[in-house]
């Protein structure tokens, strides 16, 4: 029991300590973005390794969801003789939830692992270590490109997955089950606010791409150097960052949309 | 600090004084003395596990030391403000055991990197730069191939390039031989003095090859638990009366430094049942 | 530096591309061009009682969107719904006796403003009131009307209408 309650007292010592870390390499990092203003070259490197990279992966999945959502919405809204509506429940369930929040997961594990593991090998076989030695910061010259990189990509792919999963949404209900298509069109634009539902989603998704990409990047540099260390901090990623995802969504839905 | 950094400082480049360093509870250096002249390889010498990497990463401000002062061309690295801590790493090159590499960059951009990092150069000039270290290490020719496509040889005469690109004055060398054929082996021992006195450079060579090391230190370092046991040329070394230095340069295994990891003894290993396996 | 080009042209396009879906669901999905619409004028109306009408519902005349709801209150004094409408600018000329009316759209849709137009030659200015308006249909209120017409019905006939007024 007392070594129980030990273990337990070491393991909050450590994460707490983990909390304290993480954010103190977060100031760090964040004080290295000014200087990527004259590097603009490495940032668009990491939007094309975490944005471009996911787009297939993010426009498959988006089509997918939106025609599955067309699916279920019309087989209950039909039953209220409501199938009209099925745009507006489409377009607002992706534009608020499914959008930023789906793209964030599979961010997380297309762009987010990509990144620990990298950051982790380089630190286990010394590259980090030698850049410093170089006298280039690796938390400059690595992380920060990294971090902004994903900060853009996400909305930018959240944006994409919405409107791809509308379109699929779209052609499930009109096409496929026959409702008509100026109804879904204008009940759409009718009920969809753009200040309300596509900003607040959008604001979502830099949150997301921002805590998804910093627990990547903290997870590299933090892990232990070794292949189990690396593979570890790349579970972690995946684990911590879609927790994190979800978590936040909750509490952001509650600020937005009283 | 700025009244003593005149008249020693033309003749020493690295002072350690009285360095105290240590890992969770394990004390790894307990008063390290070590002076190393301008212009001189100096070698630090000493079993797997005395920490001598440590000492290269405290010397180049990686790790900050418990007690004790580290002065590089008279400035005490950890005093040193951020900025100027790597102004001065641009002065001290390093040799990783791996290499350290960028794997996603060939020998060319590896080499060119610290370049582009500090200088404006145009790319004509960085590109002569580039190709005249690399013909330094005789590498030249492979410029254009990844890190991956390189022996282990090779990928350090291309690190040893690389911690070369910006004419420093200092470079480190940790462990530069190891897990080396004889003739990279060769090679590398050749390059480290070669380069050393044709561009008046100071050396430091981490190692615990004795034989290798010898043949090209000025002045030989022996570190043991935490203290300097012996310093001198290679010569004075062999002729040591010293217990100590007699196994490690002779590589005899047993002698003050035990065959044996310190543990209980066999017979009570093999008959009590708290020894070793009994965790598993 | 071939690579780096296609990298870079690359990334452009995938920026187009994100950059572009938001303006698609800004101007297709979303009511990003409604909200332009409401650049106009607004009247004030006030309701006894607006059942479900929420803000930014339409404002129509003859079935046309002519507007949005701007703001819900109650007026402090009359204890009313005050319902301000902005109607846009290209319908400047209605009358000052037009009547607004909350009506629903099918029997469980949204609720929206319908407005009749008078015959008076002077025009609504901003800031004016709507004078003539009909309250939303509470359903409740409909069925207990009817049930206490049918009760009163049945009771007339029983008594045969000795106690009428």
């Amino acid at each position: 029991m007392i070594e129980w309650l030990r273990l337990f007292g070491e393991q909050t010592l450590a994460a707490t300590a983990r909390l304290g870390r993480g954010h103190m390499f977060l100031l760090r990092v964040l004080l290295g973005l000014p200087g990527l203003l004259r590097r603009p070259g490495l940032v668009i490197n990491q939007i094309y390794a975490t944005g471009v990279l996911s787009l297939l992966i993010i426009a498959v999945s988006g089509l997918f969801v939106g025609m599955v959502l067309g699916l279920q919405g019309y087989n209950t809204l039909v039953s209220f003789g409501a199938e009209q509506s099925l745009g507006v429940l489409v377009a607002l369930s992706l534009t608020r939830e499914l959008g930023p929040v789906v793209s964030a997961l599979l961010f997380s594990g297309r762009a987010g692992s990509a990144l620990t593991a990298e950051i982790g090998l380089m630190k286990a076989t010394e590259q980090l270590s030698g850049m410093e030695m170089m006298a280039v910061d690796p938390e400059r010259r690595i992380v920060a490109p990294r971090l902004l990189g994903g900060m853009i990509a996400l909305p930018l792919l959240a944006a994409i997955f919405t409107l791809v999963g509308v379109f699929g949404g779209y052609f499930v209900g009109t096409v496929l089950l026959g409702v008509d298509s100026g109804a879904f069109w204008s009940q759409m634009q009718a009920q969809v606010s753009f200040t309300e539902d596509v900003v607040n989603g959008v604001i979502k998704s830099l949150v997301f791409g921002f805590v998804v990409t910093w627990t990547a990047v903290f997870e590299g540099v933090d892990c232990t150097p070794t292949s189990e260390g690396v593979s570890r901090a790349t579970t972690r990623t995946v684990v911590h960052s879609s927790l994190a995802v979800l978590g936040l969504d909750f509490i952001l839905t509650a600020l937005m949309f009283d | 600090m700025a009244t003593d950094t005149g008249g020693r400082t033309n003749d020493c480049v690295v002072e350690i004084e009285n360095l105290h360093f240590s890992r969770g509870t394990r004390q790894i250096f307990a008063g390290v003395n070590i002076s190393i002249r301008r212009g001189e390889v100096a070698a630090i010498m000493g079993p797997s596990g005395t920490g001598k990497t440590t000492l290269l990463r405290l010397i180049g401000g990686q790790l900050r030391p418990d007690a004790g002062r580290i002065r590089i061309d008279g400035v005490d690295v950890h005093t040193l403000k951020r900025r100027a801590l790597y102004q001065l790493r641009k002065r001290m090159g390093m040799l990783f055991q791996s290499g350290a590499l960028f794997t996603h960059l060939n020998c060319f951009e590896n080499v060119a990197f610290p370049l582009r990092e500090h200088t404006r150069l145009s790319q004509a000039l960085i590109r002569h730069l580039v190709l005249i270290k690399l013909e330094a290490v005789g590498l030249r020719g492979a410029h254009a191939l990844y890190p991956a496509e390189l022996s282990g040889g090779m990928a350090r005469r291309v690190a040893l390039a690389r911690a070369l690109a910006l004419d420093p004055m200092v470079v480190m060398y940790d462990e530069p031989f190891s897990g080396q054929d004889p003739i990279s082996m060769g090679i590398l021992v050749r390059l480290i003095r070669l380069l050393n006195d044709a561009l008046g450079l100071t050396s430091i060579v981490v190692s615990h090859d004795v034989a290798e090391t010898a043949e090209i230190a000025d002045r030989v370092h022996v570190i043991s638990a935490g203290k300097v046991v012996e310093s001198g040329s290679p010569q004075a070394l062999r002729a040591s009366s010293s217990e100590w230095v007699q196994q490690f340069l002779n590589a005899l295994p047993d002698g003050p430094v035990p065959f044996h990891y310190p543990g209980p003894s066999l017979e009570e290993d093999l008959l009590g049942h708290r020894g070793a396996g009994a965790a598993l | 530096m071939q690579n780096s080009r296609l990298l870079e042209t690359g990334v452009g396009l995938f920026v187009l591309l994100g950059l572009g879906a938001l303006l698609i669901l800004a101007l297709k999905v979303s009511n990003i061009s409604a909200f332009q619409q409401t650049q106009g004028y607004d009247v004030i109306a006030q309701f006894q009682n607006i059942g479900g009408l929420k803000v930014r519902a339409p404002v129509t005349l003859a079935g046309v969107p002519v507007g949005r709801v701007e703001n819900i209150a109650v007026d402090p004094k009359t204890f009313e719904a005050r319902v301000v409408l902005t109607i846009s600018d290209k319908y400047a000329n209605l009358p000052q006796d037009t009547s607004a009316s909350i009506y629903t759209a099918g029997l469980l849709g949204e609720q929206y403003i319908g407005l009749q137009p008078g015959g008076m030659d002077e025009v609504l200015k901003p800031g004016d009131e709507i004078m003539l308006t009909q309250s939303a249909v509470v359903l409740e209120q409909l069925i207990g009307q009817f049930l206490y017409s049918t009760a009163a019905g049945t009771s007339k006939s029983n008594t045969d209408g000795g106690q009428e007024p």
